[in-house]
């Protein structure tokens, strides 16, 4: 599709309909055994890198000399590193882009940028971008994969991935589980893809917020999705909770009170005592403590809040390595 | 466009459905100096040195009006001119169109306005501008109106800035009605819109991009009739989308308000959901709308609530369109593929008989702007002709447009119903078997 501009009228220039394989763009259009087998590789991954300081070195030939972009329009802290890591715990070569400093500042299209990562010889680009739908235009013009590290308020997909890893290395199966996600559901593209992972997988899931953050059409994101409004109530049954911070750089328009939210939906100690004992606390972060969460529970005994940090680089070097493992 | 060295042209053996005199009726037609000279039964018109042509299996209906278009000159030639726009017009079967003044500069003065209409433009259909109601579009000071309409402006709008104050809008009704011009709506609280680049909904919840509630449509819609109502003034809701701007579009006329309304080709047969994986050939403003709206577009046309159709034509360059989706610019170009949707909508599929496609696209929309001895074949009209043939089959490919513009939707879809010849001034500006395709 690339050369479309170049050729004469008579061709059609709609973006070509498939996109590379091995990409990952939204966790909507993978299957649930697509899913399980990269979560089955994460775990692969993560007891390689604890085995042995040979058995780690030896992952590094899984991607030896593979080039990776990174391209980042948007901040990032722990997307970017643990992607940068699972990149290099495989031996690839990586590159990180930064909208900020580079030739997408002196206003180059997202495709032509993509264009031109491509023509240095990246094999796979990763990218996050503010504008939902980003990714996916960017895998209609390349012929490498494009692993979605955030679109807008579209998708997160390996935060999903990494987050039903997190349950599962501390809940039997994810089929079944009470899922409780909690906060800002309109402009979070985390929850997205955790409700698209989560209820293909046969996990029930709630959501809980005010009405400016949960609009009643977030029940049609998936089948089997509830509603919530009362954060007490659903405490009661949850086996997960995941909280999502208030995104204040997008509430613009919206009429909600700080004090109002942090007093109906802070998750805190005395709202955990509504909690099952075994209950986990999960926070995709950034995490701002004092508003979604208090600090006593983010770092009390129920919180992975770390170590759903940590889980990201395995599940990432899972999603790096089926994106440039395919294209052999 | 008068042609007066031009042998007349006998238009012979088709069937010629003229709403405006009630004719439904194998007829032949004669042009001559631009004019309809003659309309009589089927072989009985005596021209000996009229060329013909021959209309046998095809419907001859008065020339097609799209009072909506985008042919974004001055200022915008990347995308369109009046010259290219007009050709998609013609291959479209129309043989007028009025212009939007959203411009480049905006059309708010009598210089714009005439140099859009000056013959250098190279337009092979009939241009009839509608100017701007305030200057620059920026809804503070209204412009000429009595300026603008001697200099040819047929209607008034801000069309994409819709007027959002009561009193601007107010004084735009007070000057139209002095003129007899429609003032026509944009319908869209901007206030309630910001960000928003598809109708609100399951589909724009899933690809996490913002929606336009229908309330942004109906409210300012709900202000309108009650400013047409207080006025006098005839409002025209322009690319109406919603069901509930139609009813109480609907309900104003039944109270004798002067409101008239159009709907778009793609807004009575797509949906949101064809948004697809942000596919920005389907993004424009109003937005695909949910089935319950669409159908209302339907049935608003089937029962004649709804005044016209017309296309919006918006057309937007390749590179503009290939972006992320939030950031692509609103609008699709729409002039070639009209009259097939709306055949093969509501004519093939819910049997709308083709008297009524025909007012939809030409009788009541030369009335709706004033359009003298167009939209009919009485002796003495315009000799602008529509010949088309209904069960035609033929696919649309954009490589074929004649547009500068290519974002459809329709791109490859196959269509029963297409012209066959659009003549203007009694001059053949395009015949399907001689396109250069």
């Amino acid at each position: 599709m690339r050369s479309s501009k170049s050729k004469q009228r008579g061709r059609k220039q709609k973006p070509a309909p498939s996109i590379p394989t091995g990409s990952l763009l939204a966790i909507e259009s993978f299957s649930p055994e697509e899913i399980s087998s990269l979560l089955k590789q994460s775990a692969a991954m993560q007891s390689q890198l604890e085995k042995s300081p040979a058995s780690r070195r030896q992952l590094t030939n899984t991607l030896a000399g593979r080039r990776v972009a990174l391209l980042f329009y948007e901040a990032s802290t722990r997307t970017r590193v643990s992607f940068e890591f699972a990149a290099k715990n495989l031996g690839a070569v990586t590159t990180v882009v930064h909208a900020a400093a580079s030739s997408i500042e002196k206003g180059e299209s997202l495709v032509d940028t993509g264009y031109t990562i491509e023509a240095t010889g990246a094999e796979a680009i990763v990218m996050r971008h503010p504008s939902s739908g980003a990714a996916q235009l960017m895998a209609h013009y390349l012929k490498v994969p494009v692993i979605n590290a955030g679109d807008g308020m579209h998708e997160h997909p390996t935060q999903a991935l990494l987050d039903a890893y997190t349950m599962l290395r501390h809940k039997k199966s994810l089929r079944g589980l009470r899922v409780l996600i909690v906060g800002d559901i309109f402009h979070s593209r985390v929850a997205r893809s955790n409700a698209q992972l989560l209820s293909k997988m046969g996990a029930h899931v709630t959501l809980c917020g005010p009405n400016e953050l949960l609009p009643e059409l977030a029940a049609t994101l998936a089948p089997g999705i509830e509603l919530q409004r009362d954060i007490d109530a659903a405490l009661k049954t949850a086996d997960v909770i995941m909280m999502l911070r208030v995104q204040k750089e997008r509430l613009s328009g919206l009429n909600l009170n700080i004090e109002d939210y942090i007093r109906d939906y802070q998750l805190t100690q005395d709202r955990m005592r509504n909690a099952k004992p075994d209950a986990i606390v999960m926070h995709p972060g950034p995490m701002i403590r004092g508003m979604e969460i208090t600090a006593e529970v983010a770092d009390g005994p129920q919180s992975v809040i770390v170590e759903q940090v940590a889980n990201g680089v395995p599940v990432r070097m899972a999603v790096l390595a089926r994106a440039l493992g395919a294209r052999k | 466009m008068t042609n007066q060295q031009e042998r007349p042209l006998l238009i012979r053996g088709g069937h010629v459905i003229d709403p405006a005199a009630n004719t439904d009726a194998k007829m032949d037609v004669l042009l001559r100096d631009g004019r309809v000279a003659e309309i009589a039964p089927s072989g009985t018109i005596v021209a000996k040195y009229a060329e013909v042509f021959d209309a046998t299996g095809l419907t001859v209906a008065p020339g097609l009006i799209d009072i909506h278009v985008h042919l974004r000159q001055p200022g915008q030639e990347y995308k369109e001119t009046i010259a290219t726009g007009t050709a998609a017009a013609a291959a479209g079967g129309f043989t007028s169109v009025c212009c939007m003044p959203n411009t480049v500069p905006v059309n708010d003065n009598p210089e714009i306005n005439a140099w859009i209409q000056a013959p250098e433009r190279g337009a092979i259909v009939n241009v009839f501008p509608i100017a701007a109601a305030t200057v620059g579009s920026m809804g503070v000071r209204l412009t000429d109106f009595a300026a603008l309409k001697n200099s040819g402006a047929v209607g008034f709008t801000d069309d994409g800035k819709p007027i959002l104050h009561d009193d601007i809008m107010r004084a735009s009704f007070q000057a139209a009605t002095k003129l007899g011009v429609p003032v026509i709506q944009h319908a869209e609280d901007t206030r309630l819109t910001g960000g928003c680049s598809m109708n609100l909904g399951p589909t724009s919840f899933r690809l996490g991009l913002r929606g336009m509630s229908i309330e942004a449509e109906s409210g300012i819609v709900e202000r309108d009739i009650r400013l047409a109502r207080e006025t006098g003034g005839h409002l025209h809701v322009a690319h109406l989308s919603t069901k509930k701007a139609l009813d109480t579009v609907r309900r104003a006329k039944q109270d004798g308000v002067h409101v008239t309304c159009e709907v778009t080709p793609h807004h009575f047969t797509l949906i949101d959901e064809y948004v697809g994986e942000y596919d920005t050939n389907f993004k424009m403003n109003p937005p695909l709308r949910g089935t319950a709206d669409r159908d209302a577009m339907l049935e608003g046309l089937l029962e004649g609530s709804i005044d016209a159709v017309a296309t919006d034509h918006a057309p937007h360059a390749l590179h503009e369109k290939q972006q992320e989706f939030d950031r692509a610019p609103m609008g699709i170009t729409g002039l070639e593929t009209a009259l097939a949707i709306t055949l093969q909508v509501l004519h093939h599929h819910r049997k709308v008989p083709l008297k009524q496609i025909i007012e939809l696209l030409s009788s009541n929309p030369a009335k709706l702007v004033g359009l003298k001895g167009r939209g009919t074949l009485s002796p003495g009209a315009h000799a602008d002709v529509t010949i088309f043939d209904p069960n035609k089959k033929w696919k649309f490919e954009t490589q074929d447009s004649r547009s500068k513009s290519k974002n459809t939707p329709f791109d490859g879809w196959d269509f029963t119903g297409a012209v066959t010849a659009t003549i203007v001034s009694g001059k053949v500006v395009y015949h399907r078997d001689r396109a250069n395709r």
